[in-house]
């Protein structure tokens, strides 16, 4: 990694939810759900961030208010020194080209009734009107080629393609533009193991050649680790725990983290005899009304009652390894 | 004991766009109080397989071969013989806890109709024991959440209460169908060590059906390794995963990312899952298998036994494959 400025710095952002309650009057003051609650990260060019958590802890959230498609409360996101949740409707639109996102189901994130020449070049279409049709279909079949598309498929629909191959469009459509930075929002998690390692061979491949860097957010765990230089764990859209991916997964500071990976089932049957489980009790707590102090604290087998009472800061252990939690050491 | 014995299992499904074949010459035993890992990927059919031992397949199904529990024949049996067997011997967890409960029903009502129906048992006495086996499933306040409705539960609370349904007979044999791939880690490691709890109270075999090499490592006596319908791979878990010896299965394994390991780059699969409307003549694995020859594509490889409780379908040998 580099010591440069980084590309994208989100700073104390803050997403919220109104939540009308069952059987509320009109007059009745929604609820508020903080689905992205004071996260503050940062990503360097060239860099690959793993962003983990359970259904719920606001992944997805935190991936749609970068983008702009959920509107932020507050905060600020600071894309090459300029805050996109300031930003002028037009501007913001120019600068989305660099900014792409690949979802999760491939065949529901194309459109049906468009060939994949189309998909692929809607892009182009909206932000280079002007570009030739020609010089268009070139870029398009170029993609194509890269991702491992036949471009003679051009002409073909998404129903034609299995999800494997879904998936390659949808990844060319976000790289059409030749953006800075590609957001992953679970993009193999619908896939087949050995189509999933496919993909993620692709898109470790397209980083390296195309100098990307990517927020690739996944509830596996494994594959967060395998593809991330760093990774981010998110419980009840609070960061838990903030590391490189080796020293996540070697040194977890953190409870949640430490019983999320002693939850991961490893593919060898002497491993998994031998391995200690840490399981943890009950299910994930409300996110309309969190546990007061750390969110955590009503799973968490080291709590205390320090914990209900202050919510931890998010605190620089050892290097760039920060946790929140009051009882990790550094 | 032999308790299951599935013998020649032929399951294929008349569509408009011609015959899908689902299942091919599937044979393999279940013993007493086992479990038996059935993994593969979608489409491969893993879960069919298992819809035919409680005879839930579509009405378009053609089944053939036979299908021995407790030493009675499953295959061709009336839906009154059938009912008596499932639920009672047989149970079954699905995949998606959401959209195989009534929503419409209170977990009580929907409890209490299986042991009414099957046990004869009175509504009061049924309440009872439903309550007793959320108890035993670990929901808490199970006595209270009895009268609620499903979508009042989170995920894994309705996989608990799916669970504790398909326990209410005591069945002796329980299949569950995917039943963490909906659920989150966390709630996975604790469904999985329950059912592990469960088996050993109530004496079951475990016929679990998963995409998840890793749950199978960790919970199953014997693994079996399926592939566009057929038998790739079958043995002790510890041998099979120790000692691979089917491309596929050796490919399946290096797919997959691991948390105690370090990889530069995965090894894949090249190609897509075969069309089960259209699978080769030879084997079905042969046009991604990388040491795969002619006689692969030409000739179906039998089922071999080639080690004690160890069988494999391929035409290459141990050691080329090694």
């Amino acid at each position: 990694m580099s010591v440069m400025e980084p590309i994208l710095n989100v700073e104390d952002l803050q997403v919220e939810f109104d939540i009308i309650p069952k059987n509320a009057w009109p007059w009745t003051r929604p609820l508020k759900l903080k689905a992205v609650n004071h996260i503050s990260f940062e990503l360097n060019a060239g860099e690959t961030l793993g962003i983990v958590g359970e259904s719920g802890c606001g992944k997805s959230t935190l991936a749609r208010a970068i983008m702009g498609m959920v509107v932020s409360q507050q905060g600020k996101i600071v894309w090459l020194g300029e805050d996109l949740r300031t930003l002028p409707a037009k501007d913001l639109r120019d600068r989305r080209k660099s900014l792409q996102m690949v979802f999760q189901d491939p065949l529901a994130s194309l459109t049906p009734r468009s060939t994949v020449g189309d998909i692929i070049a809607e892009p182009l279409k909206t932000h280079f009107p002007k570009m030739p049709a020609n010089e268009r279909k070139e870029k398009v079949k170029t993609m194509m080629v890269k991702v491992g598309l036949h471009p003679d498929q051009i002409n073909r629909y998404p129903h034609e393609f299995s999800g494997g191959q879904c998936q390659r469009i949808g990844i060319a459509r976000a790289l059409v533009l030749e953006p800075k930075l590609i957001i992953c929002d679970e993009p193999v998690s619908a896939l087949d193991v050995s189509i999933q390692a496919q993909v993620i061979n692709l898109l470790m491949r397209l980083q390296k050649e195309m100098g990307l860097s990517l927020i690739f957010i996944a509830h596996d765990l494994s594959v967060v680790k395998h593809i991330s230089n760093r990774v981010m764990v998110l419980y009840l859209g609070n960061v838990m725990e903030i590391a490189s991916s080796d020293e996540l997964y070697t040194q977890p500071r953190h409870p949640y983290t430490q019983a999320l990976i002693s939850a991961v089932p490893i593919p060898d049957p002497e491993v998994e005899a031998s391995k200690e489980h840490l399981l943890i009790e009950a299910d994930l707590p409300s996110p309309i009304n969190p546990p007061s102090g750390c969110v955590f604290r009503t799973r968490c087998p080291k709590a205390q009652a320090q914990c209900a009472e202050q919510m931890p800061e998010l605190r620089n252990i050892q290097g760039t390894h920060r946790v929140a939690c009051h009882f990790a050491k550094g | 004991m032999t308790m299951l014995q599935v013998k020649n299992l032929e399951i294929a499904f008349k569509t408009p766009d011609g015959i899908v074949r689902a299942v091919n010459n599937l044979s393999y035993t279940l013993e007493k109080g086992q479990t038996l890992g059935i993994v593969g990927e979608s489409g491969a059919g893993k879960s069919q397989s298992a819809f035919a031992i409680l005879g839930l397949l579509a009405h378009n199904a053609q089944v053939k071969g036979s299908i021995q529990f407790d030493g009675q024949e499953i295959i061709g049996q009336s839906e009154t013989a059938l009912n008596k067997i499932r639920a009672n011997k047989i149970g079954i967890i699905f995949q998606d806890p959401m959209t195989s409960l009534n929503p419409y029903m209170k977990i009580s009502d929907q409890m209490t109709e299986v042991l009414e129906l099957h046990k004869g048992m009175s509504q009061k006495d049924a309440l009872q024991e439903s309550i007793r086996m959320l108890d035993a499933v670990r929901i808490p306040e199970a006595a209270n959440r009895v009268t609620m409705y499903p979508h009042e539960f989170s995920g894994g609370m309705r996989q608990r209460v799916m669970i504790a349904m398909s326990l209410l007979c005591k069945p002796s044999l329980l299949i569950a169908d995917e039943p963490t791939t909906a659920l989150d880690v966390t709630v996975q490691a604790q469904i999985m060590q329950l059912l592990k709890d469960l088996q050993e109270e109530f004496h079951m075999a475990i016929i679990l059906i998963t995409h998840d090499l890793g749950i199978v490592a960790g919970s199953c006596d014997k693994t079996l390794v399926m592939y566009g319908g057929r038998l790739m791979e079958y043995g002790k878990t510890r041998e099979l995963f120790n000692t691979p010896t089917h491309p596929y299965t050796k490919g399946l394994m290096s797919a997959i990312p691991r948390l105690d390991q370090h990889t530069e780059e995965l090894t894949t699969i090249p190609g897509n899952p075969p069309n089960l409307l259209r699978l080769p003549d030879g084997c079905p694995f042969c046009e991604r298998c990388k040491v795969a020859e002619d006689r692969c594509v030409s000739q179906l490889p039998a089922v071999e036994v080639f080690a004690s409780d160890r069988e494999r379908a391929c035409h290459k040998s141990v050691e080329e494959v090694a």
